[in-house]
C-alpha cells in the first residue's frame, strides 16, 4: 500500500501495530481510515466543529448581524444607513406603551410566579398523601400549549357567560369586562402567565429541594427550629441558585411568550395589552415594516441581556453555592 | 402611474428575486411567439402553479377546496394546481410574502380585499387586465357585483383582485327572546331609534343580559363602517390615499355606538371580543349581534333556538361595508403561471363553483349568475336567511382600504377602542386619528 511505504505519511496513531488493535479486521480498518491520518490535527478539529459551526452561524450569528444591519436601514429608496428606525421608536407612543406594559408585566409575573412555585414545591416535597397526583396537577398548566391555555382563559374572562363573571354574579359582585377594559386587561393576562409559569418553575424548585441534604432537616428538628425559620434560614438560601436560574428564564419568558395575546386581546383595547414582542410581530408582518421591527428586536434583546446581567450580579453576592 | 409601477416592478423583480425574474424573462420570450403563454403546456407536461388560501370561518373547507381544484384540473389537464391551506389571513400574507422573498412566489393567493393598495405599493401583484386575452376574459372581469369590485379596482379602473370569499355585516337576532319580550319576532330593528327601543325591550323583557352587541376587538374599524355607512358617508377615497374620519357624520356615528353602552346601557361596556360574540349569541346572552355573514353556517348549525337574520338598520340610509378575501396574481410568477392562475380563478368564480363555495361557507357568492344556479335556488328556498346579505349588497360600501394599511388600521382601531372604553371622547379620538392617517398617506396623494 502506498501509505505504509511512505514513512513521512505515518501519523501518531500508526504507532499502534495492527496486531494489537482490538476487534475487527485491522487491515480493512487501517486502509479505510489511513487517508484521514494525513490530515493535520488542527484541520481535523475544525472539520469536527464545522457542522455545529454552520448551524450556529447560520441560525444565530448571521441572523443577529442581518437584524442589526436591517435595523439601520433608512426608510425610503436607496441604501443609506442611519438611526432613523431608532429615532422613530423614541417618538412612537405604541412602542413606548408596549415597553411599559412589558416591564410592568415582567416585574409582576416573575416574582409572583417564583414565589408561588417555591411555595408549591415546598408543599409537595413533603411526605403527604397523593403527592404524585398533586405534583402532576400543579405541573399540568405548564404542559398545556399556550394557545390552549389562552383559549380556556378567554372563555373564563368572557363578560357574559364566562366562568369568572358567573361566579362573581352569584356572590353579588358586579360583572366585569375583563379583557375589554383597559384597566383590567393587563392584570388579567398576568394571571394567565403566572398560572402557566408557576407550575413550570415548581419543577425546578422540586429538583433544587432534592439537592438539600436531609441532615439539615434533622438538625433543625433537633434544635427545635420552627418550620418558618427553617425555611427562611435553610431552604430559601439553599434554593438561591435555582431562583437565579428560574428568574432569568422567567424574565426571558415574560418577554418571549406572547402567543396568548393573539388569542385573547390582539393587544387591545387601545394597546393596553400590547407587549413588546407582539408589537414587533405587528410591525414585521401585518404592517410590513421589517426594518423597524428589526430595530425593536435589537432593543428587546439588549433589554434581556441587560436584565440577565443585573440579575446575575445582584444574586451572585447572596448565593450559597456548594 | 401604472406605467411607472410596472417599470419599477421589473427592476425590483430582477434585483430581489433573480430566479423569478429569469423565469419571467424566459416566459416572456415564449409569450412573444403566440398570444397564449399557456400554448406550450400539455397534459403530459403541465404548468405547475401554487395557490395559497386562508380559511377564516369554521368547517371542513379544505375538502371543498380540493374538490373544486380537482374539477378544474379535469377540465384543464395542462395545468396542475397545488392548493396550500395557510392558516388565517395574516398567516397567509406572511407565507406568501416569505415565499416571494425566497424567489418562489405562488402564482395566486387569496388575501384580504383590503390588502390591494399595500400590494400595489410593494409591486407584488399584477392587474388582471394585463392577462386578458379574449373578449370572454374581459366580460368575466365585469361579471361581478360592483359593490365587491369597489375593493378590487383602483381609481383608474385597473382590476387587481377578484372577489372570492366576500361578506357583509348583518344582524342576527334571537326570535325567542323577542317573543318573550313581547316584540314581533319577524321584525328586526330597521332604524337607530328602533335599535335602541328593541334592544332595551329585549334586555328588560327576556333572559338575555344585553340587548345588542357589536364586537370591537381586532378590527373595530370594520364594524364602525356600518355606523358611518348608515350615516350616509364614506370614510375613505377610491384611490386609498385619503380618509375622512373628521366628518361630523363620522363623529356622530361613533358617538351613537358609544351611547349604546354609555347612555342607553343596552350594549356591554368597553371592548367586546370579535371571536366570542357568536358564542354570546348562541348562549342567549345577547338579543341582537352584528357580525359577518361568514358566521351564518356556524350559527345555523349551533343555535338551539329560533333566530332571524336581517339587513342592517338605517339612520340616514341602511348599509354595511363589504369584507373578505380576493384572489391576487403575483407579479414575480412567470407569465405562463400567471395566465394559468387566471384560468383557475375564472373557473372558481363560475356560477356553479361560486354557488358551491357560498353554500359551504356562508360567504356571499360574488356574481348575480351564481344566485341563479339550481343549487343556490334550492339552498335559499330552504334557508332564506342566506339571501339577506345579497339583498343588502346594494347598500354596501368599500371596506376601508388604503396604502400603509397596517399602520392606518392601528391608528383608527386604537382611536375607536380608546373612545369605546371612554378614555377620550369620540370627537377627540377621531380627529386625532384622521390627522395622523392623512399625514401618513400624504406621499400617496
Amino acid at each position: 500500500m502506498a501509505t505504509s511505504s511512505d514513512p513521512a505519511a505515518v501519523g501518531p496513531a500508526e504507532a499502534v501495530t495492527p496486531e494489537v488493535t482490538p476487534g475487527g479486521d485491522p487491515w480493512a480498518r487501517r486502509s479505510f481510515l489511513a487517508p484521514l491520518r494525513r490530515v493535520p490535527n488542527s484541520v481535523f478539529a475544525w472539520a469536527l466543529i464545522l457542522p455545529a459551526m454552520v448551524i450556529l452561524l447560520g441560525f444565530s450569528v448571521v441572523p443577529m448581524i442581518t437584524t442589526v444591519w436591517a435595523s439601520l436601514q433608512e426608510p425610503g429608496i436607496g441604501d443609506s444607513i442611519g438611526p432613523a428606525n431608532y429615532e422613530r421608536m423614541i417618538n412612537d407612543p405604541v412602542f413606548r406603551q408596549s415597553l411599559r406594559n412589558n416591564l410592568v408585566f415582567s416585574l409582576v409575573t416573575v416574582p409572583v410566579s417564583l414565589a408561588i412555585a417555591m411555595l408549591m414545591a415546598v408543599l409537595v416535597d413533603r411526605e403527604i398523601r397523593a403527592r404524585g397526583f398533586l405534583r402532576m396537577a400543579l405541573f399540568t398548566p405548564a404542559m398545556l400549549p399556550v394557545i390552549a391555555a389562552a383559549a380556556i382563559f378567554l372563555a373564563f374572562y368572557q363578560p357574559n357567560f364566562g366562568l369568572i363573571n358567573v361566579i362573581a354574579q352569584s356572590i353579588g359582585v358586579p360583572r366585569q369586562n375583563w379583557l375589554g377594559d383597559p384597566s383590567t386587561v393587563l392584570p388579567s393576562l398576568m394571571v394567565v402567565m403566572i398560572w402557566k409559569e408557576a407550575g413550570f418553575f415548581m419543577l425546578f424548585y422540586l429538583a433544587g429541594l432534592q439537592t438539600i441534604s436531609p441532615e439539615l432537616n434533622e438538625a433543625s428538628t433537633l434544635e427545635g427550629t420552627g418550620r418558618w425559620t427553617h425555611f427562611r434560614r435553610v431552604t430559601f438560601p439553599l434554593l438561591m441558585p435555582t431562583t437565579l436560574f428560574t428568574s432569568i428564564v422567567g424574565v426571558a419568558n415574560s418577554f418571549k411568550q406572547v402567543d396568548f395575546i393573539f388569542v385573547m386581546t390582539q393587544g387591545g383595547p387601545n394597546n393596553a395589552s400590547n407587549l413588546l414582542l407582539y408589537n414587533i410581530y405587528l410591525q414585521a408582518f401585518p404592517n410590513r415594516n421589517p426594518d423597524y421591527a428589526a430595530a425593536m428586536t435589537v432593543v428587546l434583546v439588549s433589554i434581556l441581556v441587560a436584565l440577565a446581567v443585573i440579575q446575575i450580579r445582584m444574586f451572585d453576592r447572596r448565593i450559597h453555592y456548594r | 402611474m401604472s406605467q411607472t409601477v410596472r417599470t419599477r416592478r421589473r427592476v425590483i423583480g430582477r434585483s430581489a428575486a433573480a430566479l423569478g425574474a429569469t423565469a419571467l424573462l424566459l416566459a416572456a420570450c415564449n409569450g412573444d411567439a403566440g398570444d397564449d403563454p399557456l400554448a406550450d403546456a400539455t397534459a403530459d407536461d403541465p404548468i405547475e402553479i401554487t395557490m395559497y388560501y386562508p380559511i377564516a370561518v369554521g368547517g371542513p373547507l379544505e375538502d371543498v377546496v380540493d374538490g373544486l381544484i380537482a374539477g378544474f384540473e379535469d377540465e384543464n389537464p395542462q395545468i396542475n394546481v397545488t392548493p396550500v391551506y395557510s392558516g388565517n389571513y395574516d398567516d397567509t400574507a406572511v407565507q406568501a410574502t416569505t415565499a416571494l422573498s425566497a424567489g418562489e412566489p405562488p402564482a395566486t393567493t387569496v388575501l384580504l380585499s383590503t390588502e390591494m393598495f399595500a400590494l400595489i405599493d410593494e409591486d407584488i401583484i399584477v392587474p388582471f387586465d394585463d392577462l386578458v386575452i379574449t373578449d370572454e376574459d374581459e366580460a368575466w372581469l365585469d361579471s361581478f357585483y360592483d359593490e365587491f369590485m369597489a375593493n378590487s379596482r383602483d381609481d383608474e379602473g385597473n382590476t387587481w383582485g377578484i372577489p372570492f370569499q366576500r361578506s357583509t355585516i348583518v344582524q342576527y337576532y334571537n326570535k325567542e327572546a323577542f317573543e318573550q319580550a313581547g316584540l314581533d319576532p319577524e321584525r328586526a330593528p330597521e332604524t337607530w331609534e328602533e335599535l335602541v327601543e328593541i334592544a332595551t325591550a329585549v334586555q328588560e323583557g327576556s333572559d338575555v343580559s344585553w340587548g345588542v352587541q357589536m364586537p370591537s376587538s381586532g378590527f373595530p374599524y370594520w364594524l364602525f363602517q356600518t355606523f358611518t355607512t348608515q350615516m350616509g358617508v364614506e370614510v375613505v377615497s377610491a384611490a386609498g390615499n385619503e380618509v375622512y374620519f373628521d366628518k361630523p357624520e363620522v363623529i356622530e356615528a361613533l358617538e351613537f355606538w358609544y351611547s349604546l353602552s354609555d347612555e342607553h346601557g343596552v350594549h356591554p361596556p368597553h371592548v367586546v371580543d370579535w371571536g366570542t360574540t357568536p358564542e354570546d349569541f348562541l348562549q342567549q346572552e345577547v338579543g341582537i349581534i352584528w357580525t359577518t355573514t361568514g358566521n351564518l353556517s356556524r350559527i345555523r348549525s349551533d343555535a338551539t333556538f329560533d333566530f332571524g337574520v336581517a339587513p342592517m338598520p338605517s339612520n340616514v340610509q341602511p348599509g354595511s361595508p363589504t369584507g373578505g378575501g380576493n384572489f391576487y396574481i403575483f407579479a414575480d410568477a412567470p407569465e405562463a403561471e400567471q395566465r394559468a392562475a387566471f384560468e383557475l380563478i375564472r373557473y372558481l368564480t363560475q356560477p356553479e363553483q361560486a354557488a358551491e363555495w357560498s353554500i359551504e361557507t356562508g360567504y356571499v357568492a360574488p356574481t348575480p349568475e351564481a344566485w341563479e344556479t339550481e343549487a343556490m335556488q334550492e339552498y335559499v328556498a330552504d334557508f332564506p336567511e342566506a339571501e339577506v346579505a345579497r339583498d343588502q349588497l346594494e347598500n354596501t360600501v368599500r371596506e376601508l382600504s388604503t396604502y400603509q394599511r397596517g399602520s392606518v388600521y392601528d391608528l383608527i382601531n386604537d382611536a375607536l377602542q380608546s373612545a369605546l372604553t371612554g378614555e377620550v371622547t369620540p370627537e377627540e379620538a377621531l380627529l386625532q386619528a384622521n390627522e395622523s392617517i392623512n399625514d401618513l398617506l400624504a406621499p400617496y396623494r
